[in-house]
């Protein structure tokens, strides 16, 4: 009895708990949600629900002329690649931190953290000035190479930790039963590390989707501005008016896109990578 | 799930890999040689990026800060073609005629870092442990507390300036005005309520990750030693995670000492309450002093590069593996038992 | 970085204030400057060019240059469209001009860069006798000169205007606006008292800690007889008249002229309030206008020059100009093509369709177009009392130096004397620099 009491009592912590979270996380995001569908006439109103619902926003942020369609799509691609590179490379490196022994291991690691500290504003203008050396300008890989100046450090750390967690004996014993390193790699510890590449790849991924000064900097073809670019071009009718409505129309199409994906994926990628786990 | 056939000699201590080796390939020599050569391969591409795309640009910044702003010229107007070799003048102007302003900066960035980081720790480890447990529409939640760390940094901090208007929700909520964006430490509060709302998921789901690979083994093991749910926690979950948790809370306080968007969006420039470090270099380039703002660059970077190093101290034996203490050993022997 | 702040969009009429102070190393407006070194450099090559600005608010500069385009299929200009916040205009103009790249041609500049842009050398000294300078506002055309040189042909102006309620100034037995600050606080207080102006305060402009406190600091000492330099461009801001116009607004602070969350206030903080009918009086741009005119004060509303201590005030300038850039090609192109951008037609044509206030003078008495503005008189007589505007090398230095003390004063952390002092000093100093 007194099992099924406290049992009742946790379950009920718990979803007061899920509760609190989702509150917390919300409530803001749905401030947010709410003034994106008030009128901009009404913008300065403090009720908790928007009277009437415009969708005039949305409409503003869709307007052909902003290229925002075109835009989601340029951020797509530049933080989709950025995402596959530096985990492709992130992980031959985390692979080598957290299986192998070599020495300046502790070296290498500093390195690449050191790397992603120095602030994007004082890169930038060095940065500008080679890739207009080399005609970068407006393409895809000059948004993209920089992006993995912090995505990369981000990845190779924590892949490192979760590739460390793995108990190393499952590997070994792959390769007892003839499985070379690599297949060892791929079909013991990818699998079960999943959930650890799942979150870091995600993580690396909108990192590099909100990246902005860099965007801005290497593009001045409206055709190639990614989302973040674009909705800093939003405007009000007028100079002075702030465009607050549409900005947040904005921010919630640039962030509903992406949980839906990360719902979608969440689970395919995970019994993806799951798949083929020795078992 | 753990294969005992495998000695304990050979997963214990740092040369865990050669040792394997040697085994599966009997000659030891090549395998020690390979392994470096091996881990060059994979550490190369990396560091080759790495390099291109910030050591030149750093380098040329660390040159950059030795240079003084351009002088003009009164006879003709315009400003010199040339800035000045001024060697570490503008390390000393930092730090001596525009002192005030640089350690105000610097505390508020402290400040900044250390307080959003330990709410953040809290938070996030609170989000991951309740999401770790299972029930139904887990993968819902989860997706939703990633909204706060989707939210582009620039559209939260405006965002959260509507929040926190002179009339805005916030201050109708509390039922009372504050003026959030004048000077004072509510302009502090508003900025760390706003960042830790932002911040705090990716803390929480790196922590949950963390949580998800733990082999559940240990906690079977564990329950079955009685051990009761807070000393689980104490004793078996956070050791476990702390790797995890350990590099999430490095790169929030990388991220949270450079911070910039946020205080500049929401409270506004030039605000001594909340101005940081970041703010300080970027107002010097805006004003197109290179030099000083490299300068303040690279001492941001130095001290950034500091913490780097404890963390990667901290962190050494978990993550290098470099002496054999740490809890790495003894947690396989956990498993392997 | 930041980017989509509308904090800095005032900085589009920062102005006074900053003036004159590098004027001390220059030769007088208009003057011709001695020792101008690279006369106006040779104008060369025609072919495509671009077109750099902000993002067009009202949809009206693309199919102006459409209609270049047609008229000049082998010189296509094509527009470059920057991000609102004009910090970050001004960073990717510099970025470029840093890289000596030739993607950007025409720039058009905020009134308040021209001289920084022209010191740089980033941007050419234009041919003067090739555009209608002597149709222009003066002091509009004063903002697109640095040293006697002519840098920028001006597109478009703006000025600070006073709004205020017609039905409650009617009701308390009010026949005109005020156009000094002492009748201001008179004619509030009358209106005070009248029952439906029950908790409302008199006034407020832009007081938060931003350009638009520059625009306010500087018309309040221009109104008051003040400099913030002297005639020479020598920072002159510790004087008794300055202190009369800090104390303007220092003291509406303290006594509740200004609200309390007056301090806090961009343009459409105080607009909001205005229209929500929380204001009696407020010091605002003419974008104004028309939007009020759709919410509840619809009808009950005017504008008047700005007061002052002993009469009308001094407004600040806004607006921008076009340049061109020195790394640029196709330069003879860009020549045409600015000429064509700030003809009379085509400001005539922005006016009409995005009210942007134009620089011919002869369009503010245009009986359509005051028909459709009923408040271009009153904008022409800001304009034309403007302070003559002068050129800062180093505008932002100098704009964060009158902000960072304006606001101390405000906020009470200063006496105005004290803050007057040590923004004398400060001054000194990014002059020195």
């Amino acid at each position: 009895m007194t099992t099924t009491l406290s049992a009742r009592w946790r379950s009920g912590l718990l979803y007061a708990g899920v509760v609190a979270v989702v509150a917390y996380c919300l409530a803001p995001f749905y401030w947010m949600l709410v003034s994106s569908l008030r009128r901009t006439s009404d913008i300065f109103d403090t009720s908790l629900v928007p009277s009437p619902v415009s969708f005039e926003n949305y409409r503003a942020v869709f307007d052909p002329a902003q290229g925002f369609g075109r835009a989601l799509l340029n951020s797509l691609v530049v933080a989709g690649v950025t995402t596959v590179l530096a985990l492709l490379l992130a992980t031959f490196t985390a692979y080598a931190m957290a299986r192998l022994d070599f020495r300046f291991k502790r070296l290498v690691l500093t390195l690449v953290i050191a790397t992603s500290m120095f602030p994007v504003v004082s890169i930038v203008v060095p940065l500008l000035k080679l890739f207009t050396d080399v005609g970068w300008i407006n393409t895809y890989q000059a948004m993209i190479v920089p992006s993995m100046s912090f995505a990369l450090p981000l990845a190779v750390w924590n892949l490192t930790t979760f590739f460390r967690q793995m108990p190393d004996e499952l590997e070994h014993a792959a390769m007892v039963d003839g499985c070379t390193r690599g297949q060892a790699f791929r079909r013991v510890i990818v699998p079960l590390a999943a959930p650890g590449i799942f979150t870091t790849a995600i993580i690396t991924f909108i990192a590099a989707w909100n990246e902005f000064l860099i965007a801005l900097s290497m593009t001045n073809r409206p055709d190639m501005q990614t989302a973040p670019v674009a909705i800093s071009k939003f405007t009000g009718a007028t100079t002075y008016e702030t465009p607050f409505g549409s900005q947040m129309a904005a921010g919630v199409l640039v962030t509903v896109p992406l949980v839906v994906m990360v719902l979608l994926f969440q689970r395919r990628i995970v019994a993806g990578l799951t798949a083929g786990a020795a078992k | 799930m753990t294969k005992t056939e495998v000695p304990p000699e050979a997963t214990d201590g740092p040369a865990s890999a050669p040792v394997t080796r040697r085994r599966l390939t009997g000659n030891p020599a090549r395998a020690a040689a390979g392994s470096g050569r091996m881990a060059a391969l994979l550490v190369s591409p990396t560091l080759l990026v790495l390099s291109v795309v910030v050591a030149y640009p750093t380098l040329m910044a660390l040159k950059e800060s030795l240079y003084g702003p351009k002088g003009l010229d009164p006879a003709t107007g315009f400003i010199s073609d040339t800035e000045p070799f001024v060697g570490l003048r503008n390390y000393a102007d930092i730090l001596g005629e525009a002192g005030d302003r640089f350690w105000n900066a610097f505390w508020n960035t402290t400040f900044f870092t250390v307080v959003t980081v330990g709410l953040e720790t809290v938070i996030g480890v609170a989000m991951a442990l309740i999401m770790h447990k299972a029930f139904r529409g887990r993968g819902l939640v989860r997706a939703g507390i990633l909204i706060p760390w989707a939210v582009p940094t620039a559209i939260s901090g405006l965002l959260w300036r509507w929040i926190f208007n002179s009339d805005g929700i916030a201050n109708t909520l509390i039922g009372h005005q504050v003026l959030w964006t004048t000077e004072g430490f509510h302009a502090k509060v508003a900025v760390i309520v706003a960042e830790v709302w932002k911040t705090a998921p990716f803390i929480g789901l790196l922590v949950l990750a963390g949580l998800q690979v733990i082999p559940k083994e240990v906690y079977e093991a564990a329950r079955l030693d009685g051990a009761r749910a807070p000393r689980q926690f104490w004793h078996i979950t956070l050791p476990l995670v702390k790797p995890a948790l350990l590099v999430a809370v490095l790169f929030r306080c990388m991220d949270a000492l450079r911070m910039f968007d946020l205080p500049y969006i929401l409270v506004g420039a030039q605000k001594h309450s909340v101005e940081t470090l970041s703010m300080l270099a970027q107002n010097e380039a805006s004003n197109v002093r290179f030099g000083p703002a490299s300068a303040y660059a690279v001492l941001l970077f130095l001290y950034v590069f500091l913490i780097a190093l404890a963390f990667v101290r901290l962190l050494g034996a978990d993550l290098v593996g470099g002496g054999a203490v740490g809890r790495r050993p003894r947690r396989r022997r956990e498993v392997a038992a | 970085m930041t980017t989509q702040t509308s904090t800095s969009t005032a900085r589009a009429a920062a102005v006074l204030a900053a003036s004159a102070l590098l004027l001390a190393a220059c030769a007088a407006p208009g003057g011709g400057g001695s020792g101008q070194a690279g006369a106006a450099a040779s104008f060369e090559g025609r072919g495509p060019i671009t077109y750099v600005a902000g993002k067009d608010t009202s949809g009206t500069v693309q199919p102006t240059i459409d209609r270049w385009n047609r008229l000049h299929p082998k010189e296509k200009v094509t527009f470059i469209q920057l991000p609102t916040d004009p910090d970050a205009q001004r960073q990717q103009m510099i970025q470029n001009a840093e890289t000596k790249s030739d993607a950007y041609t025409v720039l058009s500049l905020d009134v308040v860069w021209t001289s920084e842009f022209a010191a740089h050398r980033w941007i050419d000294r234009l041919p003067e006798e090739r555009f209608p300078l002597g149709e222009m506002l003066d002091p509009v055309v004063e903002t697109a000169r640095y040293r006697g040189g002519l840098y920028a042909v001006p597109a478009s102006s703006d000025g600070g205007m006073l709004y205020y309620r017609t039905d409650l100034l009617k009701k308390a037995g009010i026949g005109e606006p005020p156009t000094t600050w002492a009748e201001m606080k008179a004619d509030c207080a009358k209106v005070r008292e009248l029952p439906e102006a029950r908790g409302m305060s008199c006034y407020a402009g832009q007081a938060q800690k931003y350009e638009g406190l520059t625009v306010n600091f500087a018309e309040a000492v221009n109104s008051a007889g003040g400099t913030v330099t002297d005639a020479n461009g020598k920072p002159d801001v510790d004087t008794p008249e300055a202190r009369k116009g800090l104390d303007f607004l220092v003291g509406s602070v303290k006594d509740g002229t200004i609200p309390k969350e007056g301090i806090t206030y961009l343009e459409e903080d105080g607009r909001q309030a205005f229209q929500a009918g929380k204001l009696v009086f407020l010091r605002n741009w003419p974008y104004v206008y028309a939007l009020a005119a759709k919410s509840g004060i619809k009808g009950k509303y005017a504008v008047a020059p700005l007061p002052g201590l002993n009469g009308p005030g001094a407004s600040s300038l806004g607006g921008h100009n076009m340049a061109l850039s020195s790394s640029a090609e196709n330069k003879a192109t860009a020549l045409d093509f600015i000429r064509f951008f700030t003809s009379e037609e085509n400001t005539a044509t922005f006016l009409k369709e995005a009210s942007l206030a134009p620089p011919y003078a002869a369009l503010y008495d245009d009986k359509a177009l005051t028909g459709q503005y009923p408040y271009l008189p009153v904008l022409k007589e800001s304009i034309l009392r403007a302070v003559p505007r002068p050129r800062v090398v180093r505008y932002g230095d100098v704009t964060a130096a009158v902000q960072q003390q304006a606001y101390a004063a405000l906020t009470g952390d200063k006496s105005s004397a004290q803050a007057l002092k040590d923004l004398q000093a400060a001054l000194r100093k990014s002059v020195a620099r």
